[in-house]
């Protein structure tokens, strides 16, 4: 298919004509209606698969899900986990002393999602995580547990996740 | 030829050429590219293309990744076409494995690479007008990008860098109501553009910024190694989803346009066109889609067997192809990667051959780079 080329009539040559055809077209899009949100004021509300900031879970029993696996921290593929194992009494064993995301290297992929086997790390909607300092942006453990918390559509629930 | 000076002037007046540096902070070369310009008067005699102010060692990166992590870098290859992106290397990793993907689960790949080929086709469309001085046609293609960009929101869960597929098929099926939505988008799309392009196909100070610029010929374009719809707009009839079928492309009908003289305004009437075909082909998926699994048959720690493999696919710029080698461990020991914009530069000469300096955005604009693929 070889594309036409459309060939110009003589008033179309003339200026005035295509002037006034593109004011015509801005014209009719005052009065339609507007697409921009107005952010700070108005808020965007993210469809229900969006892949914001990773935070911890917290099972039924208060405890945190994690078992300090380590696996979210191996697929991370920008490393920006990192875990320190611990051991409890409790029948699972092992927990996380530590746990740090750097917010700052997160490429929101959702990997750490989807191979944890306890679904203990879960992407939420959060999506405004700017600071100033780059410290600030290394996550600890109570933080991302409080994060985690915060989410009331996870309340009470005990699978949350939709799993690829 | 215009630039030649009258015989009584030569040994009359001196004149010299002059370099002229064209970046790497101009606005018109849509990111971080320096052209070194050797001028006579206001005339191009040469280019010099200075490229790798962006380059962020993309292939050195993926080897030491495994393969299922590998994937998000190449989505800031070409990051307005992520998704296509994706498709060329896990496309090229599944050919590694040989694995079956499910026929829904290629219907799907489809259809969102198509709705990437509009998005970046809009984006450029506005950027390419306001290159040349054609102001309002930015929000307008901006506008009906950011329809798509929800609809991979919502299906992706991301906006811009979608790490779109996994190694084997597709994450999830689409969301409730996605259909739908898009097929409104669809419906709406075509008489969107017959708008947009009453602003500029007709427009007289359009065609004339733009036709008979940046010309170059079949012959050149090839030996160049151009693809895309730079090297259609010279009317060579290739196109990989056409010519290499990959993917379910072979159960589509639809065409491909073709220019004919090469020049500005032939490749930006083809990529105008393409967006049409896109929506025919989306909407030939959407209808004829098929029942049946997400995802095929693959290891969840993949060791690739030793091997050698190419895949390519037509990205928004052009043919995007990623060639992998593998010493048969769980990472790839070497990912080379054909990216269209890097070699659609090297036409850049010759387009801009005897030009006027202020038609070099005009044609920077027409072949469409984006400098995170060219650098790498």
């Amino acid at each position: 298919m070889i594309v036409k080329r459309p060939v110009l009539k003589w008033w179309e040559r003339l200026y005035l004509p295509v002037v006034e055809d593109g004011l015509l077209t801005t014209f009719r899009h005052l009065f339609k209606k507007k697409v921009t949100v107005q952010y700070p004021e108005e808020r965007w509300v993210p469809p229900e698969g969006f892949r914001g900031a990773p935070v911890l879970l917290t099972g039924l029993d208060g405890r945190e899900k994690c078992t300090s696996c380590k696996l979210c921290m191996f697929i991370c593929p920008p490393q920006a986990i990192r875990i320190v194992a611990g051991e409890t009494e409790h029948p699972i064993e092992k927990y996380p002393q530590e746990f740090y995301i750097d917010y700052g290297l997160c490429i929101f992929c959702g990997y750490c999602q989807e191979v944890c086997p306890c679904e203990a790390i879960w992407l939420k909607h959060e999506f405004e995580l700017a600071d100033f300092d780059r410290t600030n942006l290394i996550f600890g453990k109570d933080k991302l547990l409080q994060m985690g918390r915060q989410e009331p559509y996870l309340k009470g629930k005990e699978k949350p996740l939709k799993k690829g | 030829m215009q630039n030649e000076k009258p015989s009584h002037l030569k040994e009359l007046v001196e004149t010299r050429e002059f370099e002229l540096n064209m970046g790497p902070q101009h606005p018109a070369t849509h990111g971080v590219y320096r052209a070194i310009l050797t001028l006579d008067g206001e005339r191009i005699q040469k280019l010099n293309s200075v490229v790798g102010y962006l380059h962020r060692g993309i292939e050195k990166w993926a080897e030491y990744r495994t393969w299922q992590q590998a994937t998000p870098i190449f989505d800031r290859l070409d990051y307005l076409s992520a998704v296509i992106n994706c498709h060329g290397y896990v496309g090229a990793v599944e050919k590694l494995l040989q694995v079956e993907i499910p026929k829904k689960a290629e219907y799907m790949r489809v259809i969102c690479d198509e709705l990437q080929r509009i998005a970046s086709h809009l984006l450029w469309f506005g950027t390419h007008a306001l290159d040349i001085g054609a102001m309002s046609v930015l929000f307008y293609g901006v506008r009906e990008r950011e329809a798509i960009i929800d609809l991979f929101e919502a299906h992706f869960g991301q906006r811009l860098l979608y790490n779109a597929y996994p190694i084997g098929g597709v994450r999830l099926d689409f969301p409730k109501g996605w259909i739908q939505a898009c097929r409104k988008f669809l419906n709406t799309f075509n008489s969107r553009i017959d708008e947009y392009e009453a602003l500029l196909t007709e427009n007289r100070i359009w065609k004339q910024r733009t036709i008979g610029v940046g010309v170059i010929s079949k012959e050149d374009a090839i030996a160049y190694g151009l693809s895309g719809p730079t090297l259609r707009g010279s009317g060579v009839y290739f196109d990989v989803r056409k010519s290499i079928p990959y993917s379910a492309y072979p159960d589509f009908d639809f065409e491909i346009p073709l220019g004919k003289n090469g020049d500005v305004y032939d490749r930006y009437l083809c990529r105008i066109r393409e967006m049409r075909q896109s929506v025919r082909i989306i909407n030939q998926a959407l209808d004829g889609m098929p029942e049946g699994e997400l995802k095929g048959k693959v290891p969840k720690i993949i060791r690739s067997p030793q091997g050698e493999v190419y895949f390519t696919v037509e990205g928004s710029k052009g043919q995007l192809g990623f060639y992998i080698v593998s010493d048969g461990k769980d990472k790839p020991f070497r990912v080379h990667i054909k990216s269209p914009s890097f070699i659609n530069l090297q036409g850049l000469d010759v387009m801009s051959k005897n030009q006027l300096i202020a038609d070099m955005v005009a044609i920077i604009g027409s072949i469409d780079i984006v400098l995170g693929e060219v650098d790498r």
